[in-house]
């Protein structure tokens, strides 16, 4: 039963409810980063990371918040520990993979305000997880994040070479195809799993 | 200090949506009526402008180095109180923008406008900058949950216009919000380059 629900799980954050193109979590890194493709697999490996992390940190931040009452104390506490482990992994970065460190460069710190990694947190908190399945969908949607980006950003590899209306130029045509990715993926809300 | 002249930022030539391309994520997911477009907007305004005064105040406190923690502290604190006090009195609202209302607190508007206007400005302008920034916000998301939400439901603040069986419910959806900003982000570049003529 529970190796089911976790696919349930791990099915819905990566095709069905994808975070980018269903709930709309993480756009500004998705749009930002998402012109040439090996900054793009960097940030999606580095959203998978933190996204699974800040799932794993947050869970006992949150009982521990129960425990005291301190229920409306919760978005502060977790962007708090959010930022500190974006700094922590930062710095582990800069001192075992300094290659990985120099490819991701500013957008490490960014993601910090990346509402992905936030956001996995509180839907975490609303839906009722126990600590495996917000790690699991901690993991699974940044896979999701990954997927996306790296689709989203071969198809601007080759927009830069296309011809759109002078006005489209630029962000306007890439969120039209953002669009149409999204068409796409709504593709797979029938997807139940059989059992 | 220039009223007009922020005011004209903050809609138009500066606009936090379609110029400077912040706040994507709110303004895509919550556009779909214009009461939660409304409510979205006034709550982002009321945040904006009171992280604004607050961060401007304690601009010569704040080192250096910890600024952008602090920024988020200050702006998570006010965004909670928001967060209770929609819960409190507009538990439809509330509901409806659901996880978006915390996620205020990581809206790249807020801390774009702190880190490059507050931090750098007295109080008082703070406060203008945030009203002007926060209206422009407001009003994007006003005119596009309207085309959404008449598109999406054949609908204008919950008062049936045509019949819904002939809304194209794609423009609701996901896809629709793309789309909207999408020729809305173009529009502007459009007027943009009418504006400085030729070329």
């Amino acid at each position: 039963m529970q190796w089911t629900t976790l696919f349930d799980i791990a099915l819905g954050a990566i095709l069905v409810n994808n975070f980018i193109l269903a709930q709309f979590l993480g756009i500004c890194p998705f749009m930002g980063v998402s012109k040439k493709m090996d900054t793009s697999i960097g940030m999606g490996f580095a959203v998978i990371f933190v996204m699974g992390l800040a799932s794993a940190l947050c869970y006992p931040v949150n009982l521990l918040l129960d425990a005291l009452g301190l229920n409306y104390m919760r978005t502060v506490a977790f962007i708090l520990v959010i930022a500190a482990l974006v700094q922590f992994v930062e710095m582990f970065l800069k001192k075992s993979i300094p290659t990985l460190y120099e490819a991701l460069g500013v957008y490490l710190p960014l993601i910090t305000t990346n509402c992905a990694v936030l956001g996995v947190v509180l839907l975490n908190v609303q839906n009722n997880y126990n600590f495996i399945e917000s790690v699991v969908y901690g993991i699974t949607g940044g896979a999701g994040f990954l997927l996306a980006i790296v689709l989203f950003s071969s198809i601007r590899e080759r927009l830069e070479f296309s011809d759109p209306p002078r006005a489209f130029q630029g962000f306007p045509i890439a969120l039209v195809t953002a669009g149409l990715m999204a068409l796409c993926f709504m593709g797979f809300s029938g997807l139940q799993i059989p059992w | 200090m220039n009223i007009g002249k922020q005011l004209k930022e903050g809609f138009i030539t500066q606009n936090p949506v379609l110029v400077q391309l912040l706040g994507m994520c709110s303004t895509l997911a919550i556009t779909t009526t214009i009461s939660n477009g409304i409510g979205m907007g006034l709550s982002v305004t009321i945040i904006l402008t009171l992280s604004n005064i607050f961060i401007s105040l304690l601009r010569k406190i704040i080192p250096e180095q910890v600024r952008i923690a602090c920024y988020i502290v200050v702006i998570a604190g006010f965004v909670t109180m928001v967060d209770l006090l929609l819960q409190a009195y507009f538990e439809d609202i509330a509901e409806s923008l659901g996880v978006f209302i915390p996620l205020i607190v990581v809206n790249c508007i807020i801390l774009g406008r702190a880190e490059s206007f507050a931090s750098k400005n007295k109080p008082l302008a703070a406060a203008v900058d945030g009203i002007c920034q926060g209206l422009g916000y407001t009003a994007v998301l006003l005119v596009m949950s309207a085309i959404r939400e008449l598109l999406g439901s054949g609908a204008l603040m919950g008062t049936q216009i045509f019949p819904a069986g002939y809304s194209a419910s794609m423009i609701a959806q996901p896809v629709g919000g793309f789309l909207t900003l999408g020729c809305l982000i173009a529009l502007m570049q459009w007027a943009q380059r009418k504006v400085k003529g030729g070329k």
